[in-house]
């Protein structure tokens, strides 16, 4: 047997049949569901006399509208209720598992698949959400799709797709402290661009990426889509076997025996090809800030805005002038002199207890600064607000002048009432900078959680280093 | 589906790369529980200079006289021509509706994003890639002169040009074949349905905990 990479294996496994141009019908072992991509999905299913072929592989979960704030009153925006509403009513209707927004286990839905053992490795995971990549950290196939897609994986538990080239991202060495998943994501961007994986699953492999814990694999894996890979992934190890153990959906007894020998397999093999290879030394890395309207546009802490005229492609240039301009700055301008008006911790990419721990420890014992309007910290999920409330992370947060929120998707997209509003500038941990992204005319800068902690208290971007060692 | 197999249309620029797909509908508009109605809101924060929310009379709003799509030689156009990487970001497809309701039936650009040219296939919107050279042509002879039209051929997979030329671009045969007919995907797929019971069968076999049912787990099996 020639040596195969991971995405090969995983690939392999689900092929339910093979057209003759390579076109397959792909097994779908998990979906899962939320409220925005999904109505018109069930509404085909309807109109079709179509029914769900494995209801039980599905779980949906709303979280892009719901409020952080005290839910005892519902959803006060009618257009949003609708939406959570209609997502309840096709659940039942189709005899789909739900957390609802009452359930102490809502939360994001990338935050609550890998928390519930909902997601394994070796699954293939799909989801109506671009960031479902972040599944792929458990050494699972996950991928975002379309809501045509949604309905047809409903209707078949399939997927009409074609293998991708596989590209291999290399990251050696050892990551200085306090610079994190999310560092190394955005610096992997900047480096390749934001089209950079375009056609590619894209599997994270080396000495940096072993060291991190698997939620630090998925903040990676979730932003691998913000590089254009549909799909990113990790390698199964002993620390991904401990993550799912004992997990409420995570299989037990005899099971999870022949479960975990199965997932040893689970990596690529020595000498596997890749159609791509990109190597990055984690020594030299580090905390990253984004400066533009679009992942790519990053730089170390240290560095400055970059100057558009100093750029020889035409049309680059042109799209850094333009992102200059929304986001307010002039070229030259050091990172670390950019003032934040609001910060938020939170989202897919970086909510979980970890995020919030090492926010925490930047956030201890200090206050956020007068010229931050709104600090605000929303967990991935009710789980891990109750363990951070066990923690005592709450009250750090609060006594700092942070808003403790309740778990959703808040303002990484501004569907619900959480956003910025034009012209204001935020220190945010969530995967995307584009303009309007978190409210009309906001400006987003993308960071770490313990980065977004810093810049609350210094009330500008700094090297979170620097507080850390004071 | 709408099946394409021939489209001559007015062709507008939209010169930057990266137009991701909250760019193209924005989150606000997702709370529709529909496919149909997101014309209006295309591109929505460029096109107008007055925030918009859903439910509003967008024929009343103040547009932005400077998006390309608000000149007046461009209106009606039905072929969008993009730079590099369009459609990245969220999976929305509202992004392919918003484009056609507005009318558009082809986008042509250097590269796409890889959830949202899935997404183009799956409701009749035809994505084109050609070289960036070529693109950049383009992007000049339209500018160049009002009214310019192209002509989107499947069957033969060429872009017709008025001054005669024929691009040739490559699509997947199944994608094609589908996309000619106009065929329904799951119609498609549940053809095989025995063949995906055969393979749940021997799944289940080899993988048996991935055949734990999430309700039965819920209830305390
Ligand atoms: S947190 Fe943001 S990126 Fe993640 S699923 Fe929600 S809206 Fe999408």
């Amino acid at each position: 047997m020639p040596a195969q990479t991971l995405y090969d294996k995983l690939w392999e496994a689900h092929v339910v049949r093979e057209e003759p141009d390579g076109t397959a019908l792909l097994y779908i072992d998990r979906h899962l569901v939320h409220e925005v991509t999904s109505p018109q999905a069930f509404e085909g299913l309807r109109l079709a006399g179509r029914r769900v072929w494995r209801p039980a592989t599905a779980l949906a979960v709303p979280d892009h509208n719901v409020p952080t704030t005290d839910r005892s009153r519902g959803i006060a925006d009618p257009v949003s209720r609708e939406q959570v509403e209609t997502l309840e009513r096709n659940v039942r209707e189709f005899g789909i598992t739900e957390f609802g927004m009452e359930d102490p286990r809502q939360g994001i839905v990338h935050v609550i698949g890998p928390e519930q053992g909902a997601t394994l490795p070796g699954m293939t995971v799909v989801c109506g959400d671009s960031h479902t990549s972040t599944h792929g950290a458990l050494g699972a196939l996950a991928f975002g799709i379309g809501t045509s897609e949604v309905e047809h994986v409903l209707a078949t538990q399939c997927l009409v797709q074609k293998k991708s080239r596989v590209m291999l991202v290399q990251v050696d060495g050892e990551t200085p402290p306090w610079v994190t998943a999310k560092d190394i994501a955005l610096a992997v961007i900047g480096a390749i661009g934001t089209a950079g994986g375009t056609g590619h699953a894209m599997e994270f492999a080396g000495a940096a990426i072993r060291a991190l814990s698997v939620e630090g694999r998925m903040t990676l894996c979730n932003m691998s889509i913000e590089a254009g890979a549909r799909a990113g992934m990790v390698g199964v190890d002993e620390k991904t076997i401990e993550y799912v153990r004992g997990r409420p959906f995570a299989p037990r007894g005899r099971l999870w025996e022949q479960a975990v020998a199965a997932w040893g397999d689970l990596h690529s093999d020595a000498g596997a090809r890749f159609d791509r290879v990109v190597c990055l030394d984690a020594g030299d890395l580090e905390p990253q800030v984004t400066w533009g309207t679009s992942p790519e546009m990053v730089a170390p802490v240290s560095g400055r805005v970059p100057d558009p005229e100093a750029e020889s492609d035409e049309v680059r240039a042109r799209g850094m002038r333009r992102a200059l301009e929304y986001m307010g700055l002039e070229p030259g301008t050091a990172l670390a002199d950019i003032a934040v008006d609001k910060v938020f911790i939170g989202s897919c990419t970086n909510s979980r207890i970890e995020d919030l721990r090492a926010a925490a420890a930047v956030v201890r014992g200090r206050r956020v600064a007068p010229n931050v309007r709104l600090a605000m910290v929303v967990p991935g999920s009710g789980l891990v607000k109750r363990q951070a409330e066990a923690e005592g992370l709450d009250r750090v947060f609060r006594e700092a002048g942070f808003e403790w929120r309740e778990p959703g998707c808040s303002m990484c997209l501004a569907m619900n009432a959480d956003r910025l509003e034009p012209g204001e500038r935020c220190a945010s941990t969530s995967n995307r900078n584009f303009e309007g992204r978190q409210g009309q005319g906001g400006r987003t800068h993308l960071v770490s959680p313990a980065m977004a902690a810093a810049a609350a208290v210094a009330g500008h971007f700094v090297d979170v280093r620097e507080l850390a060692e004071v | 589906m709408q099946p394409f197999t021939r489209h001559t249309g007015l062709v507008v620029p939209l010169d930057r790369p990266n137009v991701d797909t909250d760019a193209i509908i924005p989150k606000q508009y997702l709370k529709s529980v529909r496919r149909t109605g997101f014309g209006p809101n295309l591109f929505d924060d460029w096109r107008y200079l007055d925030p918009g929310e859903p439910g509003m009379d967008h024929g009343r709003r103040r547009e932005n006289p400077d998006f390309v799509l608000n000149q007046p030689r461009y209106r009606g156009a039905t072929i969008l021509l993009a730079r590099d990487n369009f459609g990245c970001g969220s999976s929305r497809e509202h992004a392919v509706w918003a484009l056609m309701d507005y009318g558009i039936r082809v986008v042509i650009a250097p590269s796409f994003a890889d959830i949202f040219y899935n997404n183009s296939f799956k409701n009749g919107l035809l994505p084109v890639v050609l070289p960036a050279e070529t693109v950049d042509r383009l992007f000049r002879a339209v500018g160049a002169r009002e009214g310019y039209r192209l002509t989107v051929d499947l069957e033969r997979q060429e872009v017709e040009t008025p001054e005669g030329e024929r691009l040739a671009f490559e699509i997947e045969p199944f994608r094609r074949h589908r996309l000619l007919q106009g065929l329904d995907d799951i119609a498609l797929t549940l053809q095989h349905a025995d063949e995906i019971r055969a393979y749940e069968r021997r799944r289940m076999r080899e993988a048996p905990w991935l055949f734990q049912d999430l309700l039965a787990a819920e209830t305390g099996r």
